[in-house]
C-alpha cells in the first residue's frame, strides 16, 4: 500500500480498498476463532456488513465523480495491479454494497449450527468471495481480474460444498467448479486477443488497440461464452440449479444476486469499454441467446418441486433478460442510435439492482424457511404465512418483485424494457425491425410465466395448510434474519418507487458506455417516469401506489359505515364437503401439470404410471434438461474416452512421470526460444 | 391539474363504480332473453350487492391477513384501471401515472392476489382455480400487451390518453393491423372475464368453475366487494375496447363541454356491446379446458400478426 496518500487525502477507490481489506481482515478474525460461533456471528458477520454498507455509500459517492485509478505494488514484476473506478464500477459495486449487507446481517443469525464446515472457515471464505467480487470489479488490467476472478470461482466453490459431507453437495460443487474454469479459459483468451499482441495486459492499453472485425468478433464471442458460463446462459445454465440448492441459503444469495451480476459486468466491460467497435450483429446475438435463456429458465421454473432449484432457473431467466437488454442496446449502438442504446442500458441495468435485491431476499426468505422445518421439497411446505409471518409478508414482497407487478421495481425495468422494444425507430435491416415486435411478445410471456411461477412459489410455501405436521411448530426469522431481509425489502420497494431518482444515478454510466443518458429527459415532475416525452409513454409509480391504497381505505372504511365489520368464524366451505385434508390441497407438480402439458417440448419427460393391478400404485414424473442428453452427457463420454488413451501413458513409476515433465518442458522451451 | 381536469376525473371514477353492476345486469339480462328464460331484474345486481354487504363476512378460522385484505386491494385495482382508461374525456389528471404495459401490470396485479388469496385456505378448489386462472392469465396476459401495442404503434405512444387522441381524429381510416388486433382482444376479453367459451360465470360445476372456485371461500362484503371487482373489471375491459376501436365520442382536452355530448354515447356504445357479449355467449359451448390454451395461443398469434401487420404497413 505504498502508493496510498495519507488518510486526509483518500479518495473513493483508496476507501474502497480499505473496505476490502477491511472484509478479508473480518475473514482472517473469523481463522482465528475458528469455532466460537457467538463471536463469529454477532460480531464479525454484522461487521462484514457494516463494510457492505461503507462499501455501497463510498459507490453512490463516486457514481458521479470522475474516475480514480490506482496502483498495489502487487503482483507480477513489470506488471503490478491496476485498480480503476469509474461510473460502471461504481454501479456494480453499489449493488455488491448494497446486498451483501443484507445478506451478512441475515447471515449473522443463519450460520447456527455450523453448516458441517467450521463457522470461522466459513467466515473466511464468506469475506474472501466478497473483496475478491469488489476486487473483479476495480481490477484494471486482465491479471488482476484474473486472480480476482479465479479467488472468486474458488471461494464460492468452498462456499457451496460447505455441507460437504453430503455427496449430492460434492457432484454439484464439482459441476460448479468445472463450468467455472472452463468459462475462466475462455475470459483469460478473450484478454490474449485483446491486447492484440502488445503483451501489455492493462485494460488502458486493450481499449486503444485498434482490432479488425474478425478478431474484435473473437473476442467479443470469447467474452459471452466465458462470462456467459458464470452467468448461466443457455446452454451453458447447467451448474445454477445444482450448486444454489447445495449451497447455505446467504451464500446462494450472493451467487445469485451479486456474483452472477459480475459475469453481466464482465460482458458490459469488454463488449462496451474495451472493444474498439461494436458490430449490430452481436446484439442480436446477445438478444436470441438472452431470449432462449429467459424462455427456457422460466419454464422450467414453473415445473420446479425444490424451492431453491425454482429459484435457481428464475435466475437463469432474470439473466437471459439481462442479455436481451444488453443486446438490444447493442443493435441500438451498433447502427448510432444512441437515445435508444441509453433506455434499452437504462432498462438492463436497473433490471440487475432490482435482482440482485429480490433474489437475494428470496434465497434468503428459503434459507428461513430451511432452518424452521428442515424442508426444501414444496411437497412438504404449506401455510407457513401463519407461522412466520415476517418471512412470509417480506418474501411477498420479493415475490411480487421478481413477478414484475407494478408498483415494484421488477416492473419498472419490464416496462423501460418493453418501451425500448416498442420504439424502435425503423432498423436499417426490415428483417431485423420486423423480429423486433415478436421478441417483445416473447419478453411480455416471459413475465406473464414469471408471475405463474411466482404465485406457486408463495401459495404453495406460504398458504394453504401445512402439509407435514411439524410444520405448525415452524418458528419465524430471529432479528439478525429479518433485519437482513427487511433492509433486502426496503430496497425493492425504493426501486419500485423513485425510478426517477434512481435513473438519474444511472445515467453517468450509460453516459460512459453509449455516449448519451437518459437523465434530462426522463422526469417531468420528479414523480412521472417519462423516458420519451410525456405524449408518448409515462408512469408514475407513486401516485399509482397510493391511487390503490385510496380506493383501498375508501372502500374498506365506506362498507364499515354504511354496512358493518361483523365477521364470523368457522372452518372453510370447500363446497360443503368437511372432510378435507391437507392432502387434498394442490401441489407443486398440480401446479406445474399446465406448464409440462402446453410446453412438452422442452422437456425431457419420464412417467411411471400404475397400473390396475398394482397392489401399491406409484405415480412418478421426472422432469429433465434436453441438454444433458444431448450435450453433456457426450461431451462427458468423449473426455471419458480420452482419458482412457491417456490412462495408457500410465506407469506407476515416478521415472516415467519424470521423463514426461522433463519431455514436455524442453518442448516447450524450444518452441518459445525459436 | 385543471378544474375541469379533475372533475371529469371524478366522474369517471364515479360513473364507472355506479354503472359496472349496471352493465353485468344488462348482459345477463339480454342473456337471459337470448336463451328464452324469463330475464332477472336490471338492477338485480345491486340487489344482490346490497343483501351481500348487509350479511356477516364468514371467514375460516386459518385464514391469514393476506385472504381478508384481497377483497379490498382487488377492488381497489379495478378502480384504478377504471380511472385510468379515457371513456368520457382524454383530460384524466391520473392517466399519466399509468400506460397501457401499467394497466396490464394492474390487472397482473390483481389476479396475483386473486390466485394467492384463493391458495390461502389451502382447500381444493381454491387452489385449482388458482391454478387456472394464473393458467389463463400467463397467456391472456402477453396478448392483452400486444393488442395495446399495435394500437399504440399508431399513436407512436402507449400512454392510453394519447392512443385514444390519436384513434378518434382518423376520420375512418382503417388499420388492417388493428382488425386482427380486434379480434384477439375479443378472445382475450372474454377469457379474462370468465366469459363462455373459457369459463361460465353462471356455474358452480366444480369439475368446470375457474373463477368461481377462486372466490367460493368468500362471503358477505368480501364477496360484495369481489363480485363488484369483477363488474368493474369487465366494466374496464368494455371500455378499452370502445377506446381503442370505437373511440369515437370521447371528448378532448380542450372541449370539457364535449363530456356532456360523451355520455350518452358511452352509455350507446356499452350498451350495443352487452348484447354482442350476451349474443356471443349464447352462441358458443364452453370448452375444455386444455383447449383454452390453444384458444389463448391463438389470440396471442393474432395480435403479433396484428402488430407485424401495422409495422409492415407503416414502413
Amino acid at each position: 500500500m505504498s502508493g496510498l496518500p495519507p488518510p486526509g487525502q483518500w479518495i473513493h477507490i483508496d476507501w474502497m480498498l480499505a473496505v476490502g481489506l477491511g472484509w478479508l481482515a473480518v475473514g482472517a478474525a473469523g481463522v482465528l476463532a475458528l469455532h466460537r460461533l457467538a463471536l463469529v456471528a454477532r460480531v464479525l458477520f454484522p461487521l462484514g456488513g457494516l463494510l457492505g454498507l461503507v462499501l455501497f455509500a463510498l459507490a453512490l459517492d463516486a457514481l458521479l465523480g470522475t474516475p480514480e485509478t490506482a496502483v498495489l505494488p502487487i503482483g507480477l514484476p513489470g506488471l503490478p495491479f491496476h485498480l480503476r473506478l469509474d461510473s460502471l464500477a461504481a454501479f456494480f459495486l453499489m449493488v455488491i454494497g448494497a446486498a451483501s449487507a443484507g445478506i451478512s446481517a441475515f447471515a449473522a443469525g443463519y450460520f447456527r449450527q455450523g453448516e458441517g464446515t467450521p463457522p470461522g472457515l466459513l467466515c473466511l471464505e464468506y469475506h474472501v468471495f466478497l473483496a475478491s467480487m469488489a476486487g473483479v470489479i476495480l481490477a484494471d488490467d486482465a491479471y488482476a481480474f484474473m486472480v480476482m476472478w479465479e479467488t472468486m470461482a474458488l471461494s464460492s466453490y468452498f462456499l457451496v460444498t460447505a455441507n460437504h459431507r453430503i455427496a449430492e453437495v460434492r457432484s454439484a460443487g464439482y459441476l460448479y467448479i468445472t463450468m467455472a474454469h472452463i468459462g475462466a479459459i475462455a475470459v483469460l483468451l478473450c484478454f490474449g486477443v485483446l491486447q492484440a499482441s502488445t503483451g501489455d495486459y492493462t485494460f488502458d492499453n486493450m481499449r486503444v488497440q485498434s482490432l479488425s472485425p474478425f478478431w474484435a468478433s473473437a473476442a467479443f464471442l470469447l467474452a459471452v461464452f466465458g462470462f456467459g458460463a458464470k452467468a448461466g446462459i443457455l446452454p451453458l445454465h447447467v451448474w445454477l440449479p445444482e450448486a444454489h440448492p447445495a449451497a447455505p441459503s446467504p451464500v446462494s444469495a450472493l451467487m445469485s444476486g451479486v456474483m452472477l451480476n459480475c459475469a453481466i459486468y464482465g460482458v458490459l466491460r469488454v463488449a462496451f469499454d474495451l472493444l474498439p467497435l461494436q458490430l449490430w450483429w452481436w446484439g442480436a446475438l446477445l438478444l436470441a441467446l438472452g431470449l432462449a435463456t429467459a424462455l427456457y429458465g422460466v419454464v422450467f421454473a414453473a415445473v420446479q418441486t425444490d424451492m431453491k432449484r425454482l429459484l435457481a432457473y428464475s435466475s437463469i431467466e432474470n439473466m437471459g433478460l439481462l442479455f436481451v437488454g444488453m443486446g438490444l442496446s447493442l443493435l441500438f449502438y451498433g447502427y448510432g442510435m444512441l437515445p435508444m442504446a441509453a433506455l434499452a442500458l437504462t432498462a438492463m441495468l436497473y433490471h440487475v439492482a432490482s435482482h440482485a435485491l429480490f433474489k437475494s431476499l428470496l434465497f434468503l426468505g428459503t434459507g428461513s424457511v430451511l432452518h424452521a422445518t428442515a424442508e426444501r421439497s414444496l411437497g412438504k411446505l404449506g401455510g407457513l404465512i401463519r407461522t412466520m409471518p415476517w418471512v412470509g409478508w417480506l418474501m411477498l414482497l420479493g415475490v411480487l418483485a421478481s413477478a414484475g407487478l407494478p408498483p415494484l421495481g421488477g416492473f419498472v425495468s419490464e416496462w423501460l424494457l418493453l418501451q425500448s422494444f416498442l420504439f424502435t425507430p425503423g432498423l436499417p435491416v426490415p428483417l431485423l425491425t420486423m423480429l423486433i415486435p415478436v421478441v417483445a411478445a416473447l419478453i411480455a410471456l416471459v413475465a406473464a410465466l414469471a408471475g405463474y411461477t411466482m404465485v406457486k412459489f408463495f401459495g404453495v410455501i406460504f398458504l394453504g395448510q401445512p402439509r407435514e405436521e411439524k410444520l405448525a411448530q415452524a418458528h419465524d426469522a430471529g432479528r439478525w434474519e429479518r433485519a437482513g431481509m427487511l433492509w433486502l425489502a426496503l430496497g425493492c420497494v425504493a426501486l419500485g418507487l423513485l425510478p426517477v431518482q434512481f435513473i438519474g444515478l444511472l445515467d453517468p454510466v450509460t453516459q460512459q458506455l453509449v455516449g448519451a443518458g437518459l437523465a434530462e429527459r426522463v422526469s417531468v415532475s420528479g414523480w412521472l417516469l417519462a423516458p420519451n416525452g410525456l405524449q408518448q409513454a409515462s408512469y408514475g409509480p407513486l401516485i399509482f401506489l397510493l391511487g390503490i391504497l385510496a380506493s383501498f381505505g375508501l372502500a374498506f372504511v365506506l362498507v364499515r359505515r354504511l354496512y358493518h365489520g361483523r365477521v364470523r368464524r368457522g372452518p372453510p366451505w370447500a363446497c360443503g364437503f368437511p372432510w378435507g385434508t391437507a392432502r387434498m390441497q394442490d401441489t407443486a407438480e398440480g401446479f406445474g401439470q399446465p406448464i409440462r402439458q402446453i410446453f412438452e417440448p422442452f422437456f425431457q419427460m419420464r412417467r411411471e404410471l400404475p397400473s390396475p393391478f398394482d397392489t401399491q400404485p406409484r405415480y412418478k414424473v421426472t422432469v429433465q434438461d434436453h441438454f444433458w442428453r444431448w450435450l453433456y452427457v457426450p461431451i462427458a463420454d468423449l473426455a471419458q474416452s480420452i482419458a482412457r488413451l491417456f490412462g495408457l501413458m500410465q506407469q506407476g513409476r515416478i521415472a516415467v512421470y519424470l521423463m514426461y515433465s522433463f519431455v514436455t518442458l524442453v518442448a516447450t522451451l524450444l518452441a518459445v526460444m525459436r | 391539474m385543471s378544474l375541469t381536469g379533475f372533475l371529469s376525473q371524478l366522474l369517471e371514477i364515479a360513473l364507472a363504480i355506479a354503472l359496472a353492476p349496471l352493465l353485468t345486469g344488462w348482459v345477463n339480462q339480454w342473456r337471459a332473453w337470448l336463451q328464452n328464460r324469463s330475464a332477472p331484474s336490471l338492477w338485480q345486481p345491486y340487489l344482490m350487492l346490497h343483501k351481500l354487504f348487509n350479511k356477516e363476512s364468514m371467514v375460516a378460522d386459518h385464514a391469514s391477513g393476506l385472504f381478508r385484505s384481497a377483497p379490498y386491494l382487488v377492488f381497489g385495482c379495478m378502480v384504478l384501471a377504471c380511472s385510468i382508461i379515457p371513456t368520457l374525456s382524454t383530460d384524466l389528471p391520473l392517466a399519466p401515472a399509468a400506460d397501457a404495459i401499467a394497466l396490464v401490470g394492474l390487472f397482473a396485479l390483481a389476479r396475483v392476489f386473486l390466485s394467492l388469496a384463493a391458495m390461502d385456505l389451502g382447500t381444493a378448489f381454491g387452489s385449482l382455480g388458482a391454478r387456472r386462472e394464473m393458467l389463463i392469465g400467463f397467456l391472456a396476459e402477453p396478448a392483452l400487451l400486444m393488442v395495446l401495442f399495435s394500437a399504440s404503434l399508431i399513436s407512436g405512444s402507449t400512454s392510453l390518453t394519447g392512443i385514444v387522441e390519436t384513434l378518434a381524429h382518423r376520420e375512418l381510416t382503417i388499420y388492417p393491423g388493428l382488425a386482427f388486433a380486434g379480434l384477439a382482444f375479443a378472445m382475450v376479453s372474454l377469457a379474462e372475464n370468465a366469459r363462455v367459451p373459457v369459463d361460465n360465470p353462471a356455474t358452480h360445476l366444480e369439475l368446470t368453475m375457474i373463477h368461481e372456485a377462486l372466490i367460493l371461500e368468500y362471503s358477505g362484503r368480501h364477496l360484495a366487494l369481489m363480485e363488484w371487482a369483477a363488474s368493474l373489471k369487465l366494466f374496464a375491459y368494455s371500455c378499452i375496447g370502445l377506446a381503442l376501436f370505437f373511440p369515437w365520442g370521447v371528448a378532448d382536452a380542450q372541449a370539457p363541454l364535449a363530456m356532456l355530448l360523451a355520455m350518452p354515447a358511452l352509455v350507446f356504445k356499452l350498451a350495443v356491446g352487452g348484447i354482442a357479449l350476451a349474443l356471443l355467449e349464447t352462441l358458443s359451448a364452453k370448452m375444455r379446458i386444455f383447449r383454452v390454451p390453444e384458444f389463448l395461443a391463438t389470440a396471442f398469434l393474432l395480435a403479433v400478426i396484428g402488430m407485424l401487420v401495422q409495422l409492415l404497413l407503416a414502413r
